[in-house]
């Protein structure tokens, strides 16, 4: 024990200093959280035998984990459902969000004509559209169109900041060159609103996610289709508490891979001259 | 006819000013020739018009009185900012190429004349870098190459070296010379310094404030490319001598100053 001491007394200070202390290093990063992570569970699992709460009103962390493999057959496909529901929504908001950047940057026109229906669809609460979204599309397309309207506002907000924030000496040096409009868009806006656009991917990943629970909420459809909002739902009127759990566990693991997908999809386009993405050497 | 093409002024402003939208009067009737070959530096105060000029010929401002020859921009000139104006996203190669892919020349026969104006910067070794890898200096260096890339009969600087150090700078003006002389271009510069304009200028024009003129025309022999020793010759410090009281002229001339 103490050589031990001696030992770590006698590391020069280079290493320590290059290294970082403890705290920064790759092994405190991991280990810190799965490790606190595992207390609280513990804690949890002492508290619900403990006292002897029933699983009706807070279910042990064992008796969720053994849930969530006896339902699986169940919860996996509503899963699967959210995250086909929200990668749509997304994809859809990609395409309507970037397009019509495109045609605000482009157009004063157009931005005059249609910054009411976007400004309308970003402030009205989604779940007050819902119910007319309902009467017009039917309970599934609502809850794509209710995922979609929310994803799209930081895509369109984003990637217009991004077109718009060119570099002015580049725009005179594409003036003098006598650039034409497509050039303009291909090799200097739309390179340049990149990482804008990654940004607002990342923030709309997360809100689709929450537009496809919230629009299941109120649509409330059954059957084959359902995902996974409907199942906390039906676990409540059940009083399948530990089932609401585990379908609860799986719709944070939902937005925890569409967290990380998107970040390391940004990171991998970036990391070669952005800024964000650059690992610093110093 | 009898007039050779070479003693017709390659750039000739004619009484031209410029007033901005707020009533500043940024430039009263300029008049200037540029001949072909020449080194012109445009040396003057803050706000005496010398980059609106500069921005003028470029053909990126517009005139409000008077009139402006030069020849086709795009093709036959090249810019280089007071900021390298480098596309961060792509490489050195990339942004060399710039000028050539607007003109619709692909990457592939471009690449014989990037490779050769990146030799002349002496950035050979970083075709594949990207800007912010890049030093000041190696930045300004491939915006040079960048402006060069046409092959421009006329070259167009604005400050360049403002923002370097004095060693990088040194070494920047010497490397300007040396390709000045093997392009064989026209350069106008713009400069606030008295001894970067003397060093490498055949022909210093001193510009005053308020409103923006020219006060005094130096001319500087010496030929190019220049030794380092010219920096302590007595035609360099005699010249340094007029355009600095020039300078002071001019800034005499500003009341509030």
């Amino acid at each position: 024990m103490s050589e031990a001491h001696t030992m770590s007394e006698t590391v020069t200070p280079v290493t320590a200093s290059a290294s970082g202390s403890f705290w920064d290093g790759h092994a405190a990063t991991i280990l810190v959280p799965v490790l606190a992570l595992i207390a609280k569970l513990l804690i949890w699992e002492w508290i619900v035998h403990e006292y002897e709460i029933p699983p009706y009103k807070l279910p042990a962390p064992s008796a969720i984990g053994k849930t969530l493999v006896s339902d699986w057959h169940v919860l996996f496909p509503s899963f699967l459902i959210t995250m086909k529901i929200t990668l749509l929504s997304l994809m859809t908001a990609v395409a309507t969000g970037v397009v019509l950047a495109i045609a605000f940057t482009r157009s004063r026109l157009v931005e005059l004509s249609f910054t009411d229906v976007v400004v309308f669809l970003q402030v009205t609460p989604l779940i007050a559209i819902a119910p007319l979204l309902i009467i017009y599309f039917g309970e599934q397309a609502t809850v794509y169109i209710a995922a979609t309207i929310v994803a799209f506002f930081p895509i369109l907000s984003n990637t217009m900041t991004g077109l718009r924030s060119t570099d002015h000496g580049l725009v005179n040096l594409f003036d003098l060159y006598g650039a034409g409009p497509v050039q303009r868009l291909t090799v200097l806006q739309l390179p340049n609103a990149l990482p804008y656009f990654l940004t607002g991917l990342r923030i709309a990943s997360g809100l689709a996610l929450i537009g496809a629970i919230v629009a299941e909420f109120v649509a409330g459809s059954a059957g084959k289709g359902s995902g996974l909002a409907f199942r906390i739902v039906e676990s409540g009127y059940r009083l399948n508490i530990p089932r609401m759990f585990a379908a609860l566990i799986l719709v944070s693991a939902a937005g925890v891979v569409l967290y990380f997908s998107f970040a390391f999809l940004s990171h991998q386009l970036l990391r070669k001259w952005h800024e964000s993405a650059v690992r610093r050497e110093n | 006819m009898n007039v050779r093409a070479a003693d017709l002024p390659l750039v000739a402003l004619k009484g031209v000013g410029k007033t901005f939208s707020n009533g500043t009067i940024a430039l009263a009737g300029l008049n200037l020739e540029v001949r072909s070959g020449e080194f012109l530096s445009l040396l003057g105060p803050s706000g005496c018009g010398k980059s609106t000029a500069l921005r003028m010929i470029a053909g990126l401002a517009e005139a409000s009185t008077g009139s402006i020859s030069r020849p086709v921009s795009g093709e036959g000139l090249g810019f280089v900012f007071q900021e390298p104006t480098l596309m961060p996203w792509a490489t050195v190669a990339d942004n060399v190429w710039l000028p050539l892919r607007l003109k619709g020349v692909s990457k592939g026969d471009a690449a014989a004349r990037i490779e050769d104006v990146l030799h002349l910067v002496g950035l050979d070794k970083f075709k594949t870098a990207y800007p912010r890898e890049l030093s000041g200096g190696m930045k300004m260096r491939v915006s040079i190459a960048r402006a060069l890339v046409m092959s421009p009969k006329l070259l167009l600087m604005d400050e360049p070296f403002a923002a370097l150090d004095e060693i990088t700078r040194s070494k920047l003006n010497d490397d300007l010379l040396r390709i000045k002389v093997e392009r064989g271009c026209t350069v106008i510069f713009v400069t606030h310094s008295v001894y970067e304009s003397v060093y490498l200028s055949s022909r210093i024009v001193v510009m005053a404030a308020r409103p923006g003129r020219i006060i005094a025309e130096i001319a500087v022999d010496e030929p190019m490319p220049r030794p380092e020793s010219f920096r302590r010759a007595p035609a360099y410090i005699e010249a340094c001598r007029r355009a600095s009281e020039a300078l002071l002229g001019a800034l005499g001339s500003q009341d509030h100053l």
